[in-house]
């Protein structure tokens, strides 16, 4: 809703997926008084690149293929994992997002961590950047292929119709103080800007902004009417009513004013929370009033 | 969290959408205001607790996306409430819990608030050297 900086699909997922989701719980352990040879064995059997260091069920350190490698060079094969291995162990629990992880192997520069559960504080399992990737990925594909089930259901009007320009317009009419159903506009609008195709997020700011135009007609005025303007790259609304005008624009803007009467408050309306909230949901917003008139309100939301 | 478990923790009964209990809801946000409530609540898995029980806060959780509400001090909507919310396929549901009561349970459980959604944008903006 927020103009904010966007973030990317990637960090979304990332931060969307836990560590419990990505692991791998088929652990793989060595034990301290195993030797260097050992390790070596384990790593090429499971062609893995790193074991944690486990001693009656007690994670003692993490030793990997670049220790062994170590040892190689320095002749030490035979000596027991103990006296090689990174007992500064950093973990991660399974209920931490993704990023989390992401964050840490930025930082520590480790292949891997071990996995615990936050209440057992026991190993449960161990991550690295592959199952990292692996697990974005599917969860990538899965979104994908959701997404593109949703883009069949819908057809994009815009590329189907043929025109120099294509609008489509909807129109509502709002009466006035019939309280029973306000919002029944704004539910049709939601359900006729999805079925054109237009994105979730963009229908949600419309929709938001359309709801509190429509409370505004119902609560304070004896109708009027909206219409909506559907482009390929932008949609614009225009409420127009007949009646009373608002007397004093800049102050009905500010949040918490309102000149609400008590049974709107008691529908949860009415809180002065109208006009900033399309203004905060709209990328253009005009508003023109004339007390003993009307008022002319229109906001662009752009696609 | 999914709504069985929210069932359980706040004793509430099912009003429509018994066949939905396996949602899960991340966040939830109790209020009686609806501005507030299209303001502030940006994630479709937000569970509304509220004793309002007008058409708007279902016609309001719809253009939210939201899936799930629970009225609190054993209030019970109308029949076209009920309408309404089956039509679009949200949960509704009812507790004797006063506001208060039913979201501090729901928090305590790990159920987390609105403003946590903050701290996400953070972590997001955060992350940006590692992704």
């Amino acid at each position: 809703m927020s103009k904010e900086v966007r973030s990317s699909k990637i960090q979304e997922l990332a931060y969307e997926c836990k560590v419990e989701e990505a692991m791998t719980a088929d652990i793989v352990t060595v034990a301290p008084s195993d030797t260097m040879v050992d390790v070596w064995m384990k790593l090429k059997d499971k062609r893995i690149s790193g074991l944690p260091v486990v001693n009656a069920d007690n994670l003692e350190g993490i030793i990997s293929v670049e220790d062994f490698i170590k040892c190689i060079i320095k002749g030490r094969k035979d000596e027991q994992v103990k006296d090689i291995m990174t007992s500064d162990i950093k973990f991660i629990y399974t209920d931490e997002p993704l990023i989390h992880v992401l964050k840490k192997f930025e930082k520590h520069k480790f292949g891997r961590f071990p996995v615990k559960d936050r209440d057992t504080k026991k190993l449960v399992g161990i991550i690295t950047k592959g199952d990292v990737i692996r697990c974005l990925l599917n969860r990538f594909e899965k979104d994908y292929y959701e997404e593109e089930a949703q883009k069949n259901k819908m057809c994009n009007i815009f590329k189907d119709i043929k025109a120099d320009k294509t609008t489509i317009l909807l129109k509502y009419d709002i009466k006035g103080k019939e309280f029973k159903k306000a919002g029944e506009k704004s539910s049709f609008l939601k359900n006729a800007l999805l079925r054109l195709g237009i994105a979730t997020d963009i229908t949600r700011r419309i929709v938001i902004a359309s709801m509190e135009t429509e409370m505004n007609i119902i609560i304070f005025t004896d109708g009027g009417e909206i219409t909506v303007s559907v482009e390929e790259d932008k949609i614009k609304v225009n409420a127009v009513d007949s009646g009373p005008g608002i007397s004093d624009i800049e102050k009905a803007m500010l949040p918490g004013y309102s000149t609400a009467p008590d049974w709107v408050r008691e529908m949860g309306f009415g809180a002065g929370m109208g006009l900033p909230n399309i203004k905060n949901c709209s990328d253009e917003m005009k508003i023109n009033s004339k007390v003993g008139e009307g008022t002319n309100l229109e906001f662009i939301v752009n696609i | 969290m999914n709504i069985h478990k929210v069932k359980q923790i706040i004793n509430a009964k099912v009003i429509c959408g018994e066949d939905l209990l396996d949602l899960e809801v991340k966040m939830g946000c109790g209020c009686d205001l609806m501005s507030h409530i299209l303001a502030h609540i940006e994630s479709e898995s937000t569970l509304l607790l509220t004793g309002l029980t007008t058409p708007q806060v279902i016609y309001a959780s719809d253009a939210l996306g939201l899936k799930a509400i629970c009225f609190v001090r054993g209030k019970s909507p109308g029949d076209d409430v009920i309408k309404l919310a089956k039509e679009r396929a949200i949960i509704l549901m009812n507790t004797q819990l006063p506001l208060f009561e039913s979201c501090g349970k729901l928090y305590k459980e790990g159920l987390k608030g609105i403003s946590e959604n903050e701290q996400r944008s953070e972590i997001l903006k955060d992350s940006r050297t590692c992704l």
